[in-house]
């Protein structure tokens, strides 16, 4: 199975005054197309500078990171804005959606402003996620119209809207009851099984972290367990 | 940018409210420009017009020195009939020359056989007068007759007449000093009144050119000026500029030009009115800007700083930054669009009411002055671009802001 992502050494380190902070430490990890992957670990261990980094948002203070076979700590800004527009979906921790847009209109967004679609292929594909995410009522509802799991299910079906080949949520079930987020998370392993999609996500909740097929935990920066596989 | 505008449409759905109040000032500000624009403009065009076609002409030529020494009518500055015939043959020559008139102006004294006061009169061709100053068979309130003015007959002001009880068909004497120092008096009988207007010339009386070469014993054909009437106002600097050139020519024994040409804004007290209408005109125009770039900036940066967030998340899922910079100006544009497309509808409607349902004023002597406003297409237009243009610039630097925000910073934004 090809990586999908893989990191050698990667490091990051934020200036706070005259303090250097480490994020991360040292970090080598391969991800392979097609998991589902959570980081794990608590507040400040690193999660989240870690999948900002593989999204082409942030870049590493050292190492190497590669990404769908590209130095993604390489591009520039608007080169990484191509880059996650054309390969990669996002999942927040708080949906944030569009408000002034229905779901169907939220899923639509990356289609016309960020890949251009022609109008008939939108459509189609739009329609096809509502149903695939189970929101196929809930088209013409705006985000204030809708629950948390709602949200998150609009927000999947946004994140995979591009055909995106990785898909990076950070805490995506955070602001969830458990039941909800459970659902989420089937949901995600759905639309990985239906379109090959890779997940990874950042969790901090043990209990979320045993959804995922393959877990890296992470603790002051260091990976302390690597790729270790769930049934 | 289809699709860039109607996202724009719904980001300014989110707040009804406020974009309302921001539209609603530019709406405001269109309306109080255009409006002002087409009252002021109609009430300058107004008395210009009085002004140029019942009094001055657009341009006046005059012996040099005529028009510094005015107040006195001064006999021995006219235009000798050589200085004349040259002139109306460069009149002849200039396109925008609609008609000329020459005139012999002096003052006299005038009785009526139990009273005597003083008068300024104008000795002039009455055709050429009518064809030079179309406005003025208009001012005449009563009396009239065949042709303006009749050899032997005299046009009076209205404030001579009525302080000195005179009708038409009165029997006056004029009594002038001549050229020489001697005094002359003819008879003259009343054949109409003028009504008032303001500015110089405004309170004269008009007599037959041939009565008042007589009266002033004149051996030749001189006049005091010529007043001429162009075919608009726009032609007035370049008219003005070509006269110059042609008449510059015409020398007096010194080798120094003899004859000077003015346009009407040098001989009236008016023009520094018109200039005061032009300034307030674009001190208006500068009130419209700074509210439209207030507004439209204001709104516009509680815009980015409110979905700082979403901008992090609308760019990091891809969104080119030229497509977010391009979202916030289009929300600017549209702004100033709604603004100017409403305001204008507006302004013409009560332009168009304002000639439904004409206002009547009074300005100086003048009464019942008739206010028909009416604004040029041109002014619309350009009024209209200067608030787009306002519009999208004051959008700039916080959809600049946007476009260059960082994900991340963004995304973490409270």
């Amino acid at each position: 199975m090809s990586a999908v992502v893989t990191a050698r050494s990667l490091e990051k380190t934020y200036e706070a005054g005259d303090v250097t902070v480490p994020a991360l430490r040292g970090v080598d990890f391969e991800i392979n197309a097609g998991a589902f992957v959570a980081f794990v670990g608590p507040s400040g261990s690193g999660k989240s500078t870690l999948l900002n980094m593989i999204g082409g948002l942030d870049k590493p203070s050292a190492g190497t990171l590669t990404v769908l076979d590209t130095d993604i700590a390489g591009l520039d800004r608007r080169a990484a804005a191509d880059f996650r527009g054309a390969n990669l979906g996002f999942i927040f921790q708080d949906f944030n959606l569009i408000p002034v847009l229905s779901a169907y209109e939220n899923i639509e967004y990356p289609l016309l402003m960020v890949q251009d679609w022609p109008a008939d292929k939108r459509r189609a594909r739009v329609t096809e996620l509502l149903a695939a995410v189970g929101m196929g009522d809930q088209a013409g509802k705006r985000p204030d119209q809708l629950s948390g799991g709602q949200k998150q299910r609009v927000a999947v079906a946004r994140a995979l809207a591009t055909n995106a080949r990785l898909v990076l949520a950070d805490e995506p079930t955070a602001n969830l009851d458990h039941d909800t987020a459970y659902r989420i998370l089937e949901l995600m392993k759905k639309m990985r099984d239906d379109f090959g999609t890779t997940f990874i996500f950042s969790t901090h909740d043990p209990k979320i972290m045993g959804e995922a097929e393959v877990v890296f935990s992470l603790e002051d920066g260091r990976l302390v367990n690597s790729g270790g596989k769930h049934a | 940018m289809l699709k860039i505008l109607k996202l724009a449409v719904r980001n300014l759905t989110r707040y009804w409210r406020r974009t309302l109040l921001t539209a609603g000032l530019i709406i405001l500000g269109v309306v109080a420009v255009l409006l002002f624009v087409s009252v002021s403009g109609s009430f300058k065009g107004l008395i210009v017009g009085q002004i140029t076609d019942s009094m001055l002409g657009h341009v006046q030529v005059h012996r040099k020195g005529y028009v510094a020494s005015i107040d006195n009518l001064p006999l021995n500055l006219n235009m000798k009939p050589g200085a004349v015939a040259r002139v109306e043959q460069a009149l002849k020559d200039m396109g925008d020359v609609v008609a000329w008139s020459p005139r012999l102006k002096f003052g006299a004294m005038f009785s009526n056989f139990t009273e005597t006061t003083s008068i300024r009169l104008n000795g002039v061709l009455p055709k050429r007068e009518a064809a030079a100053m179309p406005m003025l068979p208009g001012r005449l309130l009563q009396g009239g007759g065949n042709g303006l003015v009749e050899r032997g007959k005299l046009l009076i002001p209205e404030i001579l007449a009525k302080g000195m009880k005179i009708n038409i068909g009165d029997t006056v004497v004029l009594v002038a000093t001549n050229l020489d120092g001697s005094v002359n008096g003819k008879t003259f009988t009343v054949q109409g009144v003028l009504g008032d207007v303001t500015g110089p010339g405004g309170r004269d009386g008009y007599l037959h050119l041939d009565d008042a070469r007589e009266l002033l014993r004149l051996t030749e054909a001189e006049v005091s000026e010529i007043a001429v009437r162009l075919k608009g106002l726009d032609q007035l600097p370049s008219a003005k500029a070509q006269l110059a050139r042609a008449l510059a020519e015409i020398r007096n024994p010194q080798g120094q030009p003899a004859l000077e040409v003015h346009g009407w804004d040098q001989l009236s007290p008016f023009a520094n009115i018109a200039r005061m209408i032009d300034l307030l005109d674009l001190f208006i125009r500068v009130m419209l800007v700074s509210i439209v770039l207030i507004a439209v900036m204001n709104v516009m940066m509680m815009a980015v700083y409110e979905r700082i967030r979403e901008i992090g998340a609308i760019s990091a899922i891809g969104t080119p930054p030229r497509r977010i910079l391009g979202l916030f100006l289009a929300e600017g544009l549209l702004l100033g669009l709604v603004g100017t497309a409403i305001g204008t509808a507006l302004s013409l409607g009560i332009i168009y009411a304002l000639n439904l349902w004409p206002v009547h004023f009074s300005f100086g002597r003048q009464q019942d002055l008739v206010l028909v406003p009416t604004i040029a297409t041109a002014d619309v237009l350009l009024i209209g671009v200067i608030v787009l243009l306002v519009a999208v610039t004051a959008s700039l630097q916080p959809a600049w802001k946007a476009a260059r925000m960082d994900p991340i910073t963004a995304l973490r934004h409270v």
